[in-house]
C-alpha cells in the first residue's frame, strides 16, 4: 500500500467493501421490481393459488436448506481466511460451490417435471412469473458459483492469500442471493 | 395565439383551456422575471478593469431570503394550479355524468371499430351495429364510450373536444364527452401503434338530434 | 508510465481515467452524428411526406417508426448517458478530487468496453432481417412484445440487449464513481469542499443505481416474452400491458435527473469561474438536488395520467411532480443569484452554461403544463410534450455538455479551443435551436401527435404544413451550425494553442496539475485547504484562490 492511497481513505471502509455495498444497493431494485410486479398482477387477478399448487414444495424446501447450509459454509470460509488457513477456506468455499450447483440441480429437476406436465413458461401469468423470477434468481446463484470457484482455486493454489478480503466481498453476494430465495420461497411456493 | 387551439367543441374544453391559461399566465410571468434577471445581470455585471465581483456566499439568512421568498411564492402557485386542476381532472375522468347514449369504440391496427347496442340497447346482441372508424353522435347529450383494444395500445383523442384516453388490450376503459356544437371532427390515434399508426383516424360526426334520430332510423337495423 | 505500457494499453484498453473518459466522449459524439441523422431524417418526412429525403431516399413508414425508436435510443442512452456522466464523470472526478484513478481502473475500463458491446448491438440492430426496433424508445408492450405487430424481430431483440448492456456498464460506472469519491479524496477535501460537479455526478449515479433495477427486470420479462413464450405484458396470457410502463417510468423520471444533474453541474461549475464569484447557497444547493433525486422516485405516473390507471392516483402524482419544481426552483434561483454583482467574461463555456439555464429554465416552466393531469389529457403525446423535453434535455445535453467541453477542453487535450469559432457555435446553435423548438410548441398545441409520419393524413393539422417546413429548415440549420464546433475541435486538436496549467485562472483540483495532466495525475498528493469557489475572496489579492494553496504561504506556493 503506498502513501499515496493511505492517506486518502478517508470513509474508514476498504474500497472493496465499499464497491460491493453499492453494487448490492442496486442490485436489490432488480429483484425488488420484481416481486413488486409479482404481488401487484397478482392481487389484480384470480387463479394463482391454484397454478402455485403444482409446484414441488419438498423440493423447493430442499432447496431452501441447500441455501441457508451454504451460507454458513461461506461465513466459515471467511472465518478461515482472517487466520489465514487457506487449506481450510478452501474446504468450505468447495463445500459452498457443491451447495450451489446442488440447488440448481433440484432447480433443474423441477423445472423438467414442471415441463413435463405442461407448465411451460407459457402456461399462463403465474408461470411467467416462477420462471422469470427463479430463473433470474438462479442466474445470480450461477454467478456466485463461478466467483467462488475462481476463489477456491485461488486458494487450493495459494495465491489467494494476497486478496484474502475477497472471500469476504464473495460472501457479501452470496448473503444476498440467499436472501432474494427466502423472499422467492414464500412467495411462489407458499402464497 | 387565443386561437390557435383547435375550436374547442365540448362542454369540458373550456375547462382545460381554463388550467392551461392558468398556467400560461404564471409561467410566463416567472419566464420573463428569470431570463429578464440572467440578461441583466449579464449586461450590467460583465467584467470591467479595476472592478472585483462581491463576494457573496448566500449563506446567511439575509442572503437566502431573496431565494426563499420567491420560492414560497413558487410553491404557493403550484398549489393552486393543482387545486384548480384537481377539480377539471375529477370532472373528466372522475365520475361519469349519466348517459344518454352508450357507444362501444376498440382500436385495432389500424382502424377504430365502433359498436352500437342496436334497438334493443344491448351489446352482445345480434342487432348490434358495427361501423369502422365513422361516429355519430347527437349534440347536447352525454356519451358514453367503453374503450376496448383488439392488439396493441391505442389512444382515442378527440381534440377538438380536449379528449384523450389510452386504449389499453385486457382492459375496458370508460371515457365520456358532451359535444356542443354540430360538425365533423377527427379522432386521430395517438399513441404509436405500428406502420400504420399514421394516418389510424376515425370521423365523429356530431349531429343535431333530430339528424342523429334520422341516421338512427336510416342506419340501425329495425327492431325485432 | 504510458510509454512503458505500449500502444494497446495506453490507447486502447487503457485503465487510465484520462483515456477511458476520451473514450467514452469519442463514442458519445460519434453516436450524437447518428442521432443528428435520424432528427434529419424524421424532420424531412414530417415536412415533405413521402417524398425523398436529399441524401437517402423515402422513408418508408415502417422506417419511419425505426427512426422515431432508435433516435430516442440513441440521444438518452447512447449519447447523454455516455457524454454527460461517463466521460466527464470519469475525467473530472479523480482530478478534483485529487485522486491518481479511479478506486478501481480494470473495472473502469470494463465498464466502458460493455458499452462498446452495447454500442455494437444496437448498431447491428439496423442490419438485421426487419429493421431496428421500431416500438417508440418507450418500448410499450404488446406492440413491443410480439413480432406480428411491428414486423420487427431480432432488432427488438438486440434493442432490449443494447439496453441490458447499457446499463450493466453503467451500474459498474457508479460503484466506481461512489467509492472513488468516498475512499480517495485528497487530505483536506471534505464533502462539503467538493465541486457542485461532483456532487451531481454522484446523486446521479446514486439515483440511476437505484432506480434502473426494476427496468432490468422489465427488460429480462419483455425478452421472455419475446423469446420463450412468457405472458408477463401480453393479456390474452393473463399479463398486464401497463406493468411494463410502470417499471419504465420509474426508472424513466430518475433517468431524466440522471442527466440533468451532471449538466447542471457542468453549468453552476462554469459559471461560477468566469462569473468570479463564490456559487450562491453552495450548501443548500446539494440539499435541493439530492431532495429532487429522491422525490423523482415519486412522479413516475405523470407519464401515465391517461394510459388507463385508475384516475385517482393522477392527482397525487400531479402534486409530487408539481412540487418537485420546488428544488430546481431554488437551484435556479441561486445560480442566478451567483451572477449578481459578479464580473462576468463572456467565454465560450459560459455563454454555453448561460444558454443552458435559459434553456433549461423555459423547459422547466413548459413542464409544469405536463405536470398538470388536466391539461395533459390534450397535450399527452403531442408535439408540445416533444418540444418541452428537447428544452430540458438538449439544455443540459448539448448546451452543457458543450459548456464543458469548451471549458475543460485544455486540461484534457493540453490545447485551446478557438474562442471565436467557439461563439460563432454558441449563437448559431441557440438561434436553430429556439427556431426549431419554439414553433414544436404551436404545432402540438394546435393537436398534432407525436410519431405520426404525415401529419398531412390529418385535416386538422394540414394548416401546420408551413411551420412544419420552418422548423425542419430550422433543424437542419441547427444540425449544420454543429460542423463549426467538429472543425474547431479538430483543428485544436492538431494546432491549438498549447494550455497553461489553469488557463482560466480557476480554483479547484484539475488545474493544478499539468495540461493534459500525467499518469496518475499529480506529482504529489494535494491538500486541500478550501472550498472550491473561492472567487474574489477579501483574504487574496487576485480574484481566485485555489483550493490547495496555504494562505500563509500564498506568495511562495505556485509550483
Ligand atoms: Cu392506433
Ligand atoms: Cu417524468
Amino acid at each position: 500500500m503506498n502513501a499515496n492511497t493511505a492517506t486518502m481513505t478517508d470513509s474508514g471502509i476498504p474500497p472493496g467493501k465499499t464497491g460491493t455495498w453499492w453494487f448490492l444497493a442496486s442490485e436489490i431494485p432488480v429483484f425488488g421490481g420484481l416481486i413488486a410486479s409479482y404481488i401487484v398482477v397478482r392481487l389484480g387477478s384470480a387463479g394463482w393459488g391454484e397454478a402455485s399448487s403444482h409446484l414441488n414444495f419438498t423440493l423447493a424446501l430442499i432447496n431452501t436448506f441447500l441455501l441457508l447450509t451454504s451460507s454458513m459454509t461461506v461465513v466459515m470460509a471467511h472465518a478461515a481466511s482472517q487466520e489465514n488457513n487457506y487449506r481450510s477456506v478452501a474446504n468450505f468455499l468447495g463445500l459452498t460451490v457443491l451447495l450451489g450447483l446442488g440447488f440448481l440441480g433440484v432447480k433443474a429437476v423441477e423445472y423438467t417435471t414442471e415441463i413435463a406436465h405442461g407448465f411451460t413458461p407459457a402456461a399462463g401469468i403465474f408461470w411467467s412469473f416462477y420462471y422469470g423470477m427463479t430463473g433470474l434468481h438462479g442466474l445470480h446463484v450461477l454467478a456466485g458459483i463461478i466467483v467462488n470457484i475462481v476463489l477456491w482455486i485461488g486458494a487450493l493454489k495459494g495465491s489467494l492469500a494476497r486478496h484474502g478480503h475477497r472471500v469476504e466481498l464473495a460472501g457479501l453476494y452470496w448473503h444476498f442471493v440467499d436472501i432474494v430465495w427466502l423472499f422467492l420461497f414464500p412467495l411462489l411456493y407458499l402464497a | 395565439m387565443l386561437n390557435w387551439f383547435p375550436e374547442n367543441v365540448s362542454t369540458f374544453g373550456g375547462e382545460v383551456d381554463g388550467i392551461f391559461w392558468l398556467i400560461f399566465y404564471i409561467t410566463t410571468v416567472w419566464f420573463f422575471i428569470t431570463e429578464g434577471l440572467i440578461v441583466y445581470f449579464a449586461f450590467r455585471y460583465r467584467r470591467k478593469p479595476g472592478e472585483k465581483a462581491a463576494y457573496v456566499l448566500g449563506n446567511t439568512t439575509a442572503e437566502l431570503a431573496w431565494i426563499l421568498v420567491p420560492l414560497a411564492i413558487v410553491v404557493v402557485l403550484d398549489l393552486w394550479i393543482d387545486i384548480r386542476g384537481a377539480a377539471v381532472w375529477a370532472n373528466i375522468k372522475g365520475e361519469r355524468p349519466a348517459a344518454d347514449i352508450t357507444v362501444r369504440a376498440m382500436g385495432k391496427q389500424f382502424n377504430w371499430e365502433f359498436t352500437y347496442p342496436g334497438p334493443d340497447g344491448k351489446f352482445g346482441t345480434e342487432d348490434d351495429l358495427k361501423i369502422d372508424n365513422d361516429l355519430h353522435v347527437p349534440v347536447g347529450k352525454v356519451v358514453h364510450v367503453v374503450l376496448t383494444s383488439k392488439d396493441v395500445i391505442h389512444s382515442f383523442f378527440l381534440p377538438h373536444a380536449r379528449l384523450k384516453q389510452d386504449v389499453v388490450p385486457g382492459r375496458e376503459i370508460p371515457a365520456w364527452f358532451q359535444i356542443s356544437k354540430p360538425g365533423e371532427y377527427e379522432i386521430p390515434c395517438a399513441e404509436l401503434c405500428g406502420f400504420g399508426h399514421s394516418g389510424m383516424n376515425g370521423k365523429l360526426y356530431a349531429l343535431s338530434t333530430e339528424d342523429y334520430e334520422k341516421w338512427v332510423k336510416e342506419k340501425w337495423p329495425p327492431e325485432k | 508510465m504510458s510509454e512503458e505500457l505500449g500502444y494497446w494499453r495506453s490507447r486502447v484498453f487503457s485503465t487510465d481515467h484520462k483515456v477511458i473518459a476520451k473514450q467514452y466522449l469519442s463514442l458519445g459524439l460519434f453516436w450524437a452524428l447518428m442521432g443528428g441523422a435520424t432528427a434529419y431524417l424524421i424532420r424531412w418526412q414530417i415536412a415533405h411526406p413521402d417524398t425523398e429525403a436529399p441524401g437517402w431516399g423515402f422513408i418508408a413508414p415502417d422506417f419511419y417508426n425505426m427512426l422515431v425508436t432508435m433516435h430516442g435510443t440513441i440521444m438518452v442512452f447512447f449519447v447523454a448517458m455516455p457524454i454527460l456522466l461517463a466521460a466527464f464523470g470519469n475525467f473530472l472526478i479523480p482530478l478534483m478530487i485529487g485522486a491518481k484513478d479511479m478506486a478501481f481502473p480494470r473495472l473502469n475500463m470494463l465498464s466502458f468496453w460493455v458499452f462498446f458491446l452495447a454500442s455494437v448491438v444496437l448498431m447491428a440492430s439496423f442490419f438485421v432481417p426487419g429493421g431496428a426496433a421500431a416500438a417508440g424508445w418507450t418500448g410499450y408492450p404488446p406492440l413491443s412484445a410480439k413480432m406480428e405487430y411491428t414486423g420487427v424481430g431480432w432488432g427488438m431483440n438486440l434493442w432490449l440487449l443494447a439496453l441490458a448492456l447499457e446499463f450493466a456498464s453503467f451500474l459498474l460506472g457508479g460503484v466506481n464513481f461512489l467509492t472513488t469519491a468516498m475512499n480517495m479524496r485528497a487530505p483536506g477535501l471534505t464533502w462539503f469542499r467538493l465541486p457542485v460537479i461532483v456532487w451531481m455526478q454522484l446523486t446521479a449515479a446514486v439515483i440511476f443505481m437505484l432506480s434502473v433495477g426494476p427496468l432490468i427486470a422489465g427488460a429480462v420479462m419483455l425478452l421472455m416474452d419475446r423469446l420463450i413464450g412468457t405472458t408477463f405484458f401480453l393479456p390474452e396470457g393473463g399479463g398486464e400491458p401497463l406493468l411494463w410502463q410502470h417499471l419504465f417510468w420509474f426508472f424513466g423520471h430518475p433517468e431524466v435527473y440522471v442527466i440533468l444533474l451532471p449538466g447542471l453541474g457542468i453549468v453552476v461549475d462554469v459559471i461560477s469561474v468566469f462569473s468570479r464569484k463564490p456559487v450562491f447557497a453552495y450548501r443548500p444547493i446539494i440539499y435541493s438536488t439530492i431532495v429532487a433525486g429522491f422525490m423523482s422516485f415519486i412522479v413516475w405516473a405523470h407519464h401515465q395520467f391517461i394510459s388507463g390507471i385508475d384516475p385517482r392516483l393522477a392527482m397525487p402524482f400531479s402534486i409530487t411532480t408539481i412540487i418537485i419544481s420546488v428544488p430546481f426552483a431554488f437551484v435556479i434561483f441561486s445560480i442566478i443569484a451567483t451572477l449578481w454583482r459578479a464580473s462576468i467574461t463572456f467565454s465560450a463555456a459560459m455563454l454555453f452554461a448561460l444558454g443552458s439555464l435559459g434553456v433549461f429554465i423555459f423547459g422547466g416552466l413548459t413542464g409544469i403544463f405536463n405536470g398538470s393531469a388536466p391539461v395533459d389529457i390534450y397535450i399527452h403525446d403531442t408535439y408540445f410534450v416533444v418540444a418541452h423535453f428537447h428544452y430540458t434535455l438538449f439544455s443540459v445535453v448539448f448546451f452543457g455538455s458543450f459548456a464543458g467541453l469548451y471549458f475543460w477542453f485544455p486540461k484534457m487535450f493540453g490545447r485551446m479551443m478557438n474562442e471565436a469559432l467557439g461563439k460563432i457555435h454558441f449563437w448559431l446553435t441557440f438561434i436553430f435551436f429556439n427556431a426549431v423548438f419554439i414553433p414544436m410548441h404551436l404545432v402540438g398545441l394546435r393537436g398534432m401527435m407525436r410519431r405520426i409520419a404525415n401529419p398531412m393524413q390529418y385535416e386538422f393539422l394540414k394548416p401546420l404544413e408551413p411551420l412544419n417546413m420552418f422548423i425542419t429548415l430550422s433543424a437542419i440549420l441547427l444540425l449544420v451550425s454543429q460542423v463549426v464546433f467538429v472543425i474547431n475541435f479538430f483543428m485544436s486538436l492538431a494546432r491549438g494553442k498549447a494550455a497553461e496549467r489553469n488557463p482560466w485562472q480557476a480554483n479547484t483540483l484539475e488545474w493544478t496539475t499539468d495540461s493534459p495532466p500525467p499518469h496518475g495525475n499529480f506529482a504529489a498528493v494535494p491538500s486541500v485547504y478550501r472550498g472550491p469557489y473561492e472567487y474574489s475572496s477579501p483574504e487574496s489579492a487576485e480574484d481566485w484562490l485555489p483550493q490547495d494553496r496555504p494562505l500563509t504561504a500564498s506568495r511562495t506556493a505556485v509550483r
